[in-house]
């Protein structure tokens, strides 16, 4: 299950409509624990594949490396990664799963259709290696934005 | 120095988010891990023995395969290494 708040939901569905026709991409930053993704903080990145941004994206280490940083300062993990399909189903594709290696994370695509986002889904990247990889639909758990909380 | 390891090595290193080992230069650090933690190292090398392309490892903020001594580069106990996998993909 991913759990995250409805100001993180609104936050990374936005950035794909923000970037749109062109994907998006971001890093989900909070404590896994029993098969639970708790997202605390979505983090944006750049999309490097200006080449094809329409339809891939790759986030630099460099900036991979810093937001781990950031996030272990703050006490909170790499727990998951998000991205928009402009103009394509919120499934993952083969490109998607060909490139995904962060077991046990979350990965989470919105569907953009005409700039604006339309379904989310979540899929968490079960395994214990490159070889028995696979993605499972993962629910998500919307909460309520809580008083002195976002 | 301090080798950072990502979420889903850390289960190879008895859930530690860092491992501290004794090292001159970034091979000798990567091996110490290895020796530490034997089941880490299929998940970093292919059978070949090369590091797998979608791994990548930073020296503090510089990608060591773009260093130009790349492995046999000196470290400090002051430097951190960071193991982090690739991410990408797309529609």
């Amino acid at each position: 299950m991913l759990k995250l708040s409805q100001h993180i939901y609104n936050t990374l569905r936005k950035h794909g409509e923000e970037t749109y026709p062109h994907e998006c991409c971001g890093v989900l930053l909070g404590r896994s624990q029993d098969d639970v993704n708790t997202v605390e903080d979505a983090v944006r990145a750049g999309n490097t594949r200006t080449d094809s941004a329409h339809n891939r994206y790759h986030i630099a280490p460099q900036e991979l490396v810093k937001i781990q940083r950031q996030g272990r300062e703050r006490g909170l993990d790499i727990v998951g990664f998000y991205h928009s399909h402009p103009d394509h189903p919120a499934q993952w594709s083969k490109t998607d799963f060909a490139e995904a290696h962060w077991l046990g994370c979350s990965y989470v695509i919105t569907a953009v259709a005409n700039g604006v986002a339309q379904q989310t889904n979540s899929f968490l990247l079960r395994g214990t290696s490159e070889d028995d990889k696979s993605f499972e639909d993962e629910t998500i758990q919307v909460e309520e934005l809580v008083a002195g909380r976002c | 120095m301090k080798i950072f390891i990502p979420t889903p090595l850390r289960v190879y290193v008895g859930k530690q988010d860092a491992v501290q080992v004794n090292a001159q230069t970034v091979g000798e650090a990567l091996s110490a891990l290895t020796s530490q933690h034997p089941d880490l190292k299929k998940h970093l090398y292919s059978d070949e023995g090369k590091l797998r392309a979608f791994v990548n490892v930073y020296l503090n903020d510089e990608d060591v395969r773009y260093l130009p001594e790349k492995e046999a580069t000196s470290v400090t106990e002051a430097d951190s290494l960071s193991i982090i996998p690739s991410i990408a993909g797309g529609c």
